[in-house]
């Protein structure tokens, strides 16, 4: 009788459910496992039950769903990695109470100790900064450069569509079955099938998969699209930086995705087909896994930064008041940043035995990434040099930004000498690097970012007070979770240890937890902020388009901006298009002519996909073989007969265009300019007032 | 305070397991070195930061400094809003940092070179020879020339270098002693090598560093290095309790397993410290080792050391 089954459920049994387990043999660790469990299912609950309440089924699917607006897209992008932020810094405080409590013990069993920091990575990374930067590119870039929308609308919502599906495989694992314990780097044979044959590893392998594909098409929709829709006029040295460093992580995207992509997919045959890639035996070798992983892992970790440094050089230049300084070196050091990140990838592994004549050659060459990195530094501090400098939220996160960077900075040129490395890798040291580059460079950037184009994105302000709060718990958190890590690496600590039974750690971990808590503070600030300011936001609306006095296109137009973007396609005639425009009195004229616009119309495909992609994964997670066919014919049935529409598109009539924009420019007019004095004031309702030196009329 | 209280206990516990075994535990790591490779790698850690610190220092000053001087209203500062460019400072924000990695980049290139793990330490002929296999979750130590084997600890003459060959038979492992010198890869069906010296008699932490599972955080082990007539006291003594590493007992170690576990089976073969020790009469054990993984025949999950299918049950006496 059992036999007839196994079809249907595959290898989905009632202990995959961390209930069952718990309720077997409740112990702290299990009890964890159904709290974070129920979280998911309560959340999912919970959000179900505030849609229908709200009755807000309808537009979430018309708006949001099924919408190709590249702003759109660009926020559920953002909404995704906040809400997968607040699992991963959970998971990270949760790990660090096991550190502090674990001289020779702690509460968490090892197993599940193993399942935290494999998630907790593999979500920061993936599920986070990743969406994260898709996010920011996706609602900033187009309207940076006067585009209406992307190349390739619908391959965009697709793009999300599986970013969140591989996201919810992730979620997924916290209530059916384990995830892997083999870190977000997940290295064979470890997590082979010899070694883990649970459905762990393979809920990596398909959530990276599925991510993946979405991550490249994502690359090749962004650098087409600043190829060929940039504004008449915008030369590639007249772009804003954040669209220069777009451009670079887009390129990087689709060169390191893939070998990621593959490698994982090679992974899924060893384990499911029998294949010998990185087994032990029979010609396999952990190697080419390990050297594959971080021909994607290293550029990986640019293609995050580089958006960052995009947002720091925005916002640095906006609230100094001036122009950018050393555009020209700026641009030539985010592609020598780009170029080299291909060429470092084995300084996560000079200890593997190779001569040491390739580790000195890998190692100077990751030393060299330091140059253009610190020209970058140094450009910000001469943009702030004779500026006049406004401390709001994104210029406190630039600020720690560039103090904690630079430390983070120098942690990895150290790495970077293989004779030292020898020592601190696998140590708290490199955990403690890492983090210093991901969370004051990456997340700070973001952040930033977020604070800098929220207004854009929904036309009112956020809370200044809040957003402080939260900038500086962030920069107090950071600095005391991870500087203490520093210190114990060097003492020798190997990361991903449960316990220890070294006394003079626990100093040290005991420090780091209570990092972990402000961090956790800085995350509550955050949420505070967003609830203060949607209640405040009739007051800090800033509908005229530009509440900080910006220098780049996206500020010329409205907050938040039409379906198109911009009634009329600006023209550029030089860098910093819009503060040219104003300066000159260009800004804000009514144009002599409207024409009709067409927009792309909206489509359920990238949500099909989504649904089709997710079951898919965790089809192949549990061996319910049935649903995998079924999971890929719709995959294919539904892009087919997408092809078949005709109609993609849209018009909005003239007449319509234009009653918008005119509503726009009277609400400009109405608006009185302000000074930078009131910036962070009600006052402020988006039309800013020139700024010029002393003694100029 | 009850917490601090069993913290306190906790800690004059492994204090008096020190005092009680009657030797000096030194630990050692990459702050506190042991061994000249450690020493010189300490040394450029040091130069290191103090060459990037040229680079780094002026930023944690001028940014402070900067963000208070040109502060919005400040209007004593002088505001230059279209100041963009500057062919000098371009020249010294690119050949400032180049300079640095040039002179980095040479201390780079010479150290690497000079503390290679493969490089023999003189006198390289007089060496000791130890072959290192990584279990789930014990570093298992082969004496070839000595016909020994331990598991806790790896003792070793300090007169002379030690030489060190290593593998894996289960996932990729780490090995590390920090205060003698940095880690190596031990991996499955391949051969790597480290060196390292000590200075001095000492007792030393080592480690593996490369997560391989539940048991990893206690997969650490005693690097000791005695003078020569203790390491020929410490080969007589293991000699004397050891129990042959036949079939039977080498797929005891092939288990997942803690050390404490291992020595709950081998109680026979302990030495006082807790070190358990083998006979081997196979001197090319670490060869086939190796080998068995490059063959033409499968390495199946029941044959697998580390596997949780792990299920071997060989007769005694018969060759591991």
């Amino acid at each position: 009788m059992i036999d007839t089954w196994t079809w249907l459920t595959g290898r989905l049994t009632l202990d995959s459910l961390p209930f069952v387990t718990a309720w077997q043999s409740p112990t702290a660790s299990t009890l964890i496992g159904v709290a974070a469990a129920s979280l998911v299912v309560l959340g999912a609950a919970a959000t179900v039950l505030l849609l229908t309440w709200f009755r807000l089924w309808t537009p979430l699917w018309r708006d949001w769903l099924t919408s190709v607006d590249h702003k759109r897209i660009g926020i559920m992008y953002v909404v995704l990695a906040l809400v997968m932020l607040l699992r991963g810094v959970l998971e990270g405080v949760v790990m660090r109470a096991q550190q502090a409590a674990g001289l020779g013990g702690g509460f968490l069993t090892p197993d599940h100790f193993g399942e935290l920091f494999s998630t907790h990575g593999t979500i920061m990374i993936f599920f986070v900064a990743m969406p994260f930067v898709a996010g920011l590119i996706n609602f900033v870039m187009p309207l940076q450069i006067g585009a209406r929308d992307v190349s390739f609308p619908v391959m965009n919502q697709i793009s999300l569509g599986m970013t969140a599906a591989a996201a919810m495989l992730v979620m997924i694992s916290l209530v059916v079955g384990q995830f892997s314990t083999g870190g977000w780097t997940a290295y064979p044979p470890y997590t082979g099938r010899d070694f883990q044959p649970g459905p762990g590893p393979d809920y990596w392998i398909w959530s990276i998969v599925i991510a993946g594909i979405g991550s490249t098409l994502s690359g090749i929709n962004f650098a087409v699209t600043i190829y060929k829709e940039r504004a008449p006029g915008m030369t590639f040295f007249r772009m804003p930086l954040f669209t220069w460093t777009a451009l670079c992580a887009a390129i990087i995207l689709i060169f390191a995705m893939p070998p990621l992509t593959v490698a994982a997919l090679m992974l899924a045959a060893d384990r499911t087909l029998d294949f010998h890639f990185f087994t032990n035996d029979l010609g396999g070798n952990m190697m080419n896994f390990i050297n594959l992983f971080w021909l994607f892992g290293h550029p990986e970790v640019y293609l995050l930064v580089l958006p960052a440094y995009g947002v720091f050089s925005e916002v640095i230049a906006t609230f100094s008041g001036k122009r950018l300084f050393g555009y020209p070196s700026l641009v030539w050091a985010t592609l020598v940043i780009s170029v080299l990140s291909f060429t470092v990838w084995l300084h996560h592994f000079f200890t593997m035995g190779q001569g040491a004549n390739v580790n000195v050659a890998f190692g100077i060459a990751t030393m060299l990434i330091a140059v253009p990195t610190g020209v970058k530094v140094y450009d910000w501090m001469a943009t702030m040099f004779r500026g006049r400098i406004r401390l709001t939220t994104p210029m406190v996160y630039s600020a720690g930004f560039l103090i904690l960077f630079v430390i983070g900075g120098l942690t990895g040129v150290i790495l970077a000498n293989p004779s030292i490395d020898y020592q601190v890798h696998n140590s708290l040291f490199l955990v403690a690097h890492f983090h210093n580059v991901l969370i004051p460079g990456v997340l700070f950037g973001m952040l930033a970012g977020y604070h800098y184009w929220f207004p854009k994105a929904f036309g009112f302000r956020l809370n200044e007070s809040w957003g402080k709060i939260a900038a500086l718990l962030w920069i107090l958190g950071f600095s005391l979770t991870f500087m203490p890590l520093y210190v114990v690496g060097l003492m020798g600590m190997p990361r991903r240890s449960v316990s220890y039974t070294d006394p003079a750690f626990e100093p040290f971990m005991l420090v780091s937890v209570v990092g972990a808590a402000v961090i956790l503070a800085a995350v509550g600030a955050l949420a505070v902020q967003l609830f203060v300011s949607i209640r405040d936001r009739r007051a800090n609306a800033v509908f005229a388009g530009d509440p900080w006095n910006g220098r780049t296109l996206e500020w010329f137009t409205s907050c938040p901006p039409p379906p198109y973007n911009f009634a009329v396609i600006p023209e550029v005639t030089q860098r910093d298009a819009f503060a040219v425009a104003k300066a000159y009195g260009g800004a804000y004229q009514d144009p002599p002519q409207f024409e009709d616009i067409e927009v792309p119309k909206n489509t359920a495909l990238g949500f099909v996909l989504c649904v089709a992609a997710g079951s898919f994964g965790f089809a192949m997670v549990f061996y319910l073989w049935w649903l995998a066919v079924l999971s890929l014919l719709v995959v294919l049935v539904s892009v087919i007969a997408s092809s078949f529409e005709e109609e993609t598109g849209r018009i909005l009539p003239s007449a319509e265009v234009a009653r918008d924009h005119r509503r726009w420019l009277e609400a400009v007019r109405a608006a009185s300019p302000v000074d930078r004095t009131k910036e962070e004031s009600p006052e402020n309702r988006g039309h800013a007032a020139r700024e010029l030196p002393e003694g100029v009329v | 305070m009850a917490r601090f209280r069993f913290q306190v206990r906790r800690h004059a516990q492994f204090f008096f397991a020190l005092v009680a075994c009657g030797c000096s535990y030194d630990g050692g790591s990459l702050l506190d070195p042991k061994g000249a490779i450690a020493f010189s790698q300490r040394a450029h850690l040091y130069e290191v930061t103090a060459v990037t610190m040229i680079a780094v220092l002026p930023v944690l000053l001028l940014v402070p400094l900067l963000l208070w001087r040109y502060r919005y209203r400040n209007r004593a500062a002088s505001y230059a809003p279209d100041w963009d460019a500057s062919r000098g400072l371009d020249l010294v924000m690119w050949g400032v940092p180049f300079a640095i990695v040039a002179v980095a980049g040479t201390l780079l290139w010479r150290s690497t070179i000079a503390l290679d793990p493969y490089r023999p330490i003189d006198p390289a002929g007089a060496a000791t020879r130890v072959q290192v296999v990584g279990l789930d979750w014990k570093w298992l130590f082969l004496y070839p020339d000595d016909g020994i084997a331990t598991i806790g600890e790896l003792a070793f003459p300090a007169s002379k270098p030690l030489a060190l060959d290593l593998t894996s038979d289960t996932v990729m492992q780490s090995f590390m002693i920090g205060a003698l010198g940095g880690q190596v890869y031990a991996m499955p069906g391949m051969r790597t090598k480290l060196h390292l010296v000590a200075d001095d008699h000492g007792r030393f932490t080592g480690e593996n560093m490369q997560y391989s599972g539940n048991g990893f955080h206690t997969q650490k082990f005693v690097a000791s290095a005695r003078s020569d007539a203790e390491f020929a006291d410490w080969l007589r003594a293991v000699r004397e309790r050891a129990v042959p590493l036949d079939a039977a007992a080498y797929s005891v170690l092939s288990e997942r397993s803690t050390k404490d576990e291992l020595r709950k089976v081998f109680k026979d073969a302990l030495l006082d410290d807790g070190t358990v020790a083998f006979r081997i009469d196979d001197p090319d054990l670490f060869d086939r080792i190796i080998v068995r993984y490059r063959g033409a025949a499968p390495v199946s999950p029941d044959v697998q050391p580390g596997s949780p299918a792990y299920r071997v049950t060989p007769s005694a006496g018969d060759r591991p």
